[in-house]
């Protein structure tokens, strides 16, 4: 079980590992997982059936082969590592076997391109790591470097195949994931045994696991992955000196407390992530699934199969997650310097699409914010045209002392009047004049234009304005209510202007008398 | 004995035009005598018509000639003309450019913003506009003003669609008024009365009479360094209690006039006027009742000299303490008094 566990954990540091980790790191984390005992690597496999099935075995399987390094000839029959992995392997697995087969293969299928991804990025660190070892290498140098060889082109060449059928398996179904098992476990294997080869030198200093600790957190993981159900999280590693940094920076979790799980990028930005397994209908959210399954037969209608996913198992969480950002160099991902882990997934999300992803909904009103996020979009919709108050400098507020306040403070800046309050302003005089204000109302924002700007033209303007501006003709009325909306200390005085009241009752008048001012 | 023939020599060339013109200045009450004066012959035509500096025409459409026979008009007076539009407007400024300082269009009405903008641009040198009565200028009529950089008075009386925004406006861009006249502005409120005190600080008078406003501007006005007359007339906003939140003081007051503030007792009063030492005159008519109290109040003006005090109720005790009163009074008005007869 010690080896086992060791080389598990070996194997998912691995894979967890993104390209631009370097295998010292995961070397050092396995120095780590030796000397401290409080382990709390955990895995969620989603879907475990077919993968911790075969990383499972993987080890188990290596512990055997250890002593003897003939990793060549690893890739065996997958059927006698399925004996090997039933002998040894525990309960758990028979539990995963048995449980998860039939019911998550989507899942399956994701989890077959993630660990795929996985795999290669293993073999990258492997290189790296041959590179970087032909140094350190002690002992028998030529033998190493030529079984590592061996192994790297046994994966590339499982990788290939194992590409090629998780291709074609990509479609949910029973059969293809049968299939493509035994090659992941296959795939497994190689990768654990690269591994412990890659960290032979490391290897002979056996990492002391807290191995009940170990299995009951995976138990744990995986009924919480159960409960989670949508994505698969890899754990990565424990950042324990990143954390004590990050404890100042509002989340006050003490070192070790918790564990940093990243999603991959597809995955964030998957627009479904939970699967009907009868039709392939992707869904966003789990009760959307439960709702549609319902229309595939009667045992879906049941209060079991339409209850949300209970979480007995897991009646406290063993510890609290956070998350990190996949996108290289952010503040969010978990090699940052400064890393600030995300609180929960959605987070993730939402991180992910406003920081990482071009923002593609504009908002309609105002034809100039961007977002990425349709939520935000919404929320600044709500909102948009609302401040009125707009200074010369462009800034808008939301309420007239707002501006004032603003204009009080700086040098040149002066309230402006916009646009559409322009146009309304012109027909608010009564129609007997002959020039009406409409001139005046449908003068833009730029005042020093209106100097400049020939009276001609804007007898032009003046028409299309009010023409074009019908409602504004209320919006004198509103002006008033501007105004002395902020001030209700005393009750309106009683001589009170009552042009405005005629406005919009002769706005043909008006418009009739702009003609007659025409120049 | 045999006289030499002399030529003949106008005495008047001996007159130098200034001389001639120091003698117009004393004719310029009798417009008759300046007319007749110009038709005595070319010369006195032409100098006089160089000394004339003010314009007030009763008709608009011969303004224009006017305006070629005197070019030296720094001010014209056109409350005479109702009916003066853009044209007009546009018309003399061009001829007057920079010539012109004052201008008073308080009886006109059918100008707009247009006008104002020729007007402004081309008379850079515009000291005083009188757009009162201009019921029609909007906002936007105010954001031209406010391109007056030189603007020292302005009356804006009964401009009742100007609203805060211009006034700010014209706060921001006028900065060296000195004269501003919001009565019955009615759109205009504490916010932009408030920034014309920030931002003009050379405000010597300030009318405020009519407005909405509430004690909230008249902390910056208080602080106003040359402020000296201060019109606050019929500003039923302002009350006692608010009046006692002041803290600032105004020491180059010289003239109040809290006529009609039926809200303002002595105590608002005395708040207000705390440390306007040097105050001349106050008015304080049709407003609440005079006691005692308001009297002892008053007497801590010691320079003060006239009194309004029309309409109020004056108690007996109030009267006593007013003839108690040391200060120099020089004149004390109680007309339509009730409570004072004889």
């Amino acid at each position: 079980m010690d080896i086992k566990e060791r080389l598990s954990a070996e194997s998912w540091t691995k894979s967890a590992s993104s390209g631009n980790e370097l295998p010292n790191k995961s070397s050092s984390n396995h120095q780590s997982f030796n000397n401290l005992n409080s382990q709390q690597h955990q895995q969620k496999w989603e879907d475990p059936s077919g993968l911790d099935y075969g990383i499972r075995i993987e080890p188990s399987f290596l512990g055997y082969n250890q002593p003897s390094e003939t990793s060549s000839s690893i890739p065996s029959d997958p059927n006698n590592q399925i004996k090997i992995s039933d002998r040894e392997g525990g309960q758990i697995n028979s539990i995963l076997q048995t449980s998860r087969n039939q019911d998550w293969d989507p899942r399956v299928m994701l989890n077959n391109l993630t660990f795929l991804e996985q795999k290669i990025h293993q073999l990258q660190d492997l290189v790296h790591l041959i590179v970087g070892r032909r140094g350190q290498i002690l002992g028998r140098p030529d033998e190493l470097v030529a079984q590592q060889q061996q192994l790297i082109t046994a994966d590339l060449t499982s990788i290939i195949v194992q590409l090629i059928s998780t291709a074609g398996s990509l479609l949910p179904s029973v059969k293809h994931n049968l299939s493509t098992d035994p090659s992941i476990r296959q795939l497994g294997q190689l990768g654990g045994v690269q591994f412990s080869s890659g960290e032979g030198l490391n290897g002979g200093v056996l990492p002391q696991t807290n191995d009940g600790s170990k299995v009951s957190d995976h138990s744990n993981q995986i009924d919480l992955t159960g409960n989670h159900g949508t994505e698969h999280n890899y754990t990565i590693e424990e950042h324990e000196s990143k954390d004590e940094d990050d404890a100042d920076e509002g989340e006050h979790l003490p070192p070790g407390s918790y564990e940093i799980l990243q999603l991959e990028k597809e995955e964030i930005l998957a627009p479904h992530t939970h699967f009907c397994t009868i039709c392939g209908k992707g869904f966003k959210r789990d009760a959307n699934l439960r709702m549609h399954m319902r229309g595939h037969g009667d045992e879906y209608k049941s209060p079991a199969a339409l209850a949300k996913p209970n979480k007995e198992s897991s009646s406290e969480p063993m510890l609290i997650k956070r998350y990190s950002c996949p996108y290289a160099g952010c503040k969010r991902n978990k090699d940052h310097k400064k890393f600030q882990p995300l609180k929960t997934i959605l987070c993730v999300k939402n991180h992910y699409k406003r920081s990482h992803c071009d923002k593609s909904y504009i908002c309609s009103r105002c034809n100039t914010k961007k977002f990425s996020v349709i939520a935000d979009l919404k929320t600044h919709e709500k909102h948009c045209g609302r401040d009125k108050w707009l200074c010369s400098c462009g800034t808008t507020f939301s309420r007239k002392d707002k501006l004032f306040g603003h204009i009080a403070l700086f040098q040149g800046h002066t309230p402006a009047i916009p646009l559409d309050e322009k146009g309304s302003t012109g027909p608010s005089d009564r129609g007997e004049s002959n020039e009406t204000p409409n001139k005046a109302g449908s003068i833009g924002f730029n005042f020093s234009s209106i100097a400049s700007a020939g009276s001609g033209s804007q007898n032009a303007m003046d028409v299309k304005g009010s023409v074009d501006d019908p409602t504004g003709y209320f919006s004198p009325l509103n002006f008033d209510t501007c105004n002395f909306s902020g001030f209700h200390e005393f009750p309106r005085p009683p001589f009170e202007d009552s042009e405005s009241s005629f406005s919009f009752l002769l706005p043909g008048s008006c418009n009739y008398t702009q003609k007659t001012a025409g120049e | 004995m045999e006289e030499e023939e002399r030529p003949f020599t106008n005495p008047f060339d001996n007159l130098t035009e200034e001389i001639v013109l120091t003698i117009l200045d004393y004719l310029s009450e009798d417009p008759f005598a300046k007319k007749s004066f110009s038709l005595t012959c070319k010369s006195f035509y032409l100098i006089e018509s160089r000394h004339r500096k003010t314009l007030k025409p009763l008709r608009s459409e011969l303004l224009i000639r006017a305006l070629r026979r005197y070019p030296s008009i720094i001010g014209i007076d056109l409350s005479l003309c109702p009916r003066f539009d853009d044209n007009s407007l546009n018309a003399i400024s061009v001829m007057c450019k920079s010539t012109l300082k004052s201008i008073n269009l308080s009886r006109s009405r059918f100008f707009t913003s247009v006008g104002l903008s020729s007007l402004v641009a081309k008379c850079s040198n515009l000291v005083e506009i009188d757009l009162s009565n201009g019921t029609e200028l909007t906002d936007s009529a105010a954001a031209v003003i406010a391109e007056a950089k030189g603007l020292e008075r302005l009356w804006l009386a009964r401009c009742k669609l100007v609203s805060d925004i211009g006034i700010g406006c014209i706060a921001v861009g006028c900065k060296k008024l000195r004269l501003v006249c919001l009565k019955w502005c009615l759109r205009v409120s504490d916010l932009g009365v408030g920034l014309i005190a920030m931002k003009c600080k050379e405000i010597r008078s300030l009318d405020l009479s009519y407005l909405p406003i509430t004690e909230k501007c008249l902390p910056p006005i208080l602080k106003l360094q040359h402020l000296e007359d201060l019109v606050l007339v019929g500003c039923l906003g302002i009350d006692d209690d608010g009046l006692a939140t002041l803290k600032q003081s105004c020491e180059s007051l010289k003239t109040l006039n809290l006529s009609n503030c039926q809200n303002v007792s002595h105590l608002g009063l005395s708040s207000l006027t705390n440390g306007a030492g040097c105050l001349h005159q106050l008015n304080l008519a049709y407003g609440s009742a005079v006691s005692a109290d308001m009297a002892k109040c008053l007497q801590n003006f010691s320079e003060l000299q006239c009194i309004k005090l029309d309409g109020c109720l004056v108690t007996c005790s109030g009267m006593k303490s007013i003839g108690n009163w040391s200060a120099s009074l020089k004149e004390l008005s109680l007309s339509k008094c009730s409570g004072v007869t004889g």
